[in-house]
């Protein structure tokens, strides 16, 4: 029975998205207040099933989705984006580190740069028009939908020799693989391409307020040599500095409703625990190419109402 | 016997860096929840009514500084006698829980030596003070 439960959380997406968008003509469309907070944890809850067996962050399907199809201006929606990745990468945090499949030893040192270039990236599109951000957002969430249908990953990739950066700061690590209850020691190289690329994946994460665990982990598994598996959890606490440095700039700039943040943030944790436990009974590779569907439309909507098109 | 997680022992500040993220991130979701409540069941009065905010949120938000006369930078903390204000207590604490955790490590490190990973601590907690400090923003 994987079809129909999935079958049905998908179009569940887009009506509600559908729904939201056709209540928000106007400032308040004669809705109730209590409605927007209402309809965007339930779209929340939605998303955070669904992005666990899709594989995606969160905050990844929150900032277009919401931006495109709730009245809140793009920059609280930037935000309350933030602040659902960071909540996430925060509660997810300590259970990868303990188990050894979130490294902090290879989280640190990708961090302080993306970090420093968040709060770069969170100013800038604080400061830069919101079509222009629409646009670039639509851009960058049609990047994702190629990154997601293209991008290959390697469960073990092979590392001949770490890099003298590496193996001066020692970036390695052991940890057992609960599928094959193998013990896999593990280590990186190409150290210096990998800071470079999380130097750009900083500015994008706070400037748009997406969580950046699509770039991460690609980053950490094809470019780095870091196994699959490490790389997912690592890019969680690297995502958990990130968002921390480039939530405060939207925060010091008034940009964070918790009207908004906080029934985000609850529905999208409380979706996700739901999604952790359907993992097994949801069909992952429909899911995935539903939630590529939903980003598609985000997507396209977003790039529309940034041209004016579809306002 | 069968490996399991707990079988491969993990850095010891791999696990005191867990620790206090687990306490860090436990406690600012639990006062984001509490501070919520007040603010949605009328207990704390708010700085804008919930029932203004849709007409206002629909604006950029410098606009909308402009319209409700809301504070930026660390303004909000005179303010947290006011539901709204008193939720960014709990967002403050959940964005600043990381700083906590990069300071208990900075022992650990300087005993075993590393002065490498002492140093990228210190930029990072440098890093985050720095974005909270709203200096970067124009926040004050």
């Amino acid at each position: 029975m994987h079809l129909p439960r999935s079958a049905v959380l998908g179009p569940g997406l887009l009506m509600l998205a559908a729904s939201a968008q056709a209540a928000a003509p106007g400032p308040t469309g004669g809705v109730p207040w209590w409605v927007w907070p209402l309809a965007l944890f339930v779209a929340c809850f939605l998303m955070g099933i669904v992005a666990v067996p899709a594989g995606i962050g969160g905050g990844t399907l929150f900032v277009p989705i919401v931006g495109s199809f709730f009245p809140f201006h793009l920059d609280f929606v930037r935000g309350a984006g933030l602040l659902v990745a960071l909540a996430s990468a925060l509660s997810a945090g300590p259970m990868l580190l303990r188990g050894g499949l979130g490294s902090l030893r290879l989280a640190l040192p990708l961090a302080v740069l993306a970090s420093a270039s968040s709060i770069g990236g969170a100013v800038l599109g604080l400061a830069m028009p919101a079509n222009v951000v629409q646009v670039l957002l639509g851009a960058v969430v049609l990047g994702i939908v190629v990154l997601m249908f293209v991008s290959k990953k390697s469960e073990f990739p092979r590392v001949e020799q770490p890099d003298a950066l590496a193996q001066a700061l020692a970036l390695n690590g052991v940890f057992i693989d609960g599928a094959s209850r193998r013990v896999v020691h593990w280590q990186v190289h190409r150290t210096i391409p990998g800071l470079l690329t999380f130097l750009g994946i900083g500015v994008l994460a706070g400037m748009f307020g997406i969580g950046a665990g699509w770039a991460n982990v690609p980053a950490l598994n094809l470019l780095m040599g870091a196994p699959l598996k490490v790389s997912a959890g690592t890019s969680s606490v690297v995502l958990s500095l990130v968002d921390s440095s480039a939530a405060w700039v939207y925060v010091n700039k008034g940009a964070v409703l918790p009207m908004i943040a906080v029934p985000s943030v609850i529905g999208m944790m409380l979706g996700a625990r739901i999604g952790a436990r359907l993992l097994n009974v949801l069909k992952g590779s429909v899911i995935r190419r539903m939630v590529i569907a939903v980003l598609l439309f985000a997507g396209v909507r977003a790039l529309l109402k940034g041209l004016g098109v579809w306002p | 016997m069968k490996p399991t997680p707990d079988t491969v022992a993990q850095p010891p500040e791999q696990l005191r860096y867990a620790r206090v993220l687990d306490r860090g991130s436990k406690v600012g979701l639990v006062v984001l929840l509490l501070s919520f409540g007040a603010y949605l069941s009328g207990l704390m009065s708010a700085h804008v009514p919930p029932e203004r905010l849709p007409d206002l949120w629909i604006h950029p938000v410098a606009r909308y500084l402009e319209l409700t006369q809301s504070p930026t930078g660390w303004g909000w903390l005179p303010l947290i006698h006011l539901g709204d204000m008193a939720g960014l207590l709990g967002i403050a604490i959940l964005a600043g829980a990381s700083v906590a955790c990069l300071l208990a490590l900075v022992p650990l490190y300087a005993a075993r030596g590393d002065k490498a990973f002492v140093a990228i601590c210190l930029a990072e907690v440098a890093v985050v003070v720095l974005a909270a400090s709203g200096w970067l923003s124009g926040g004050h």
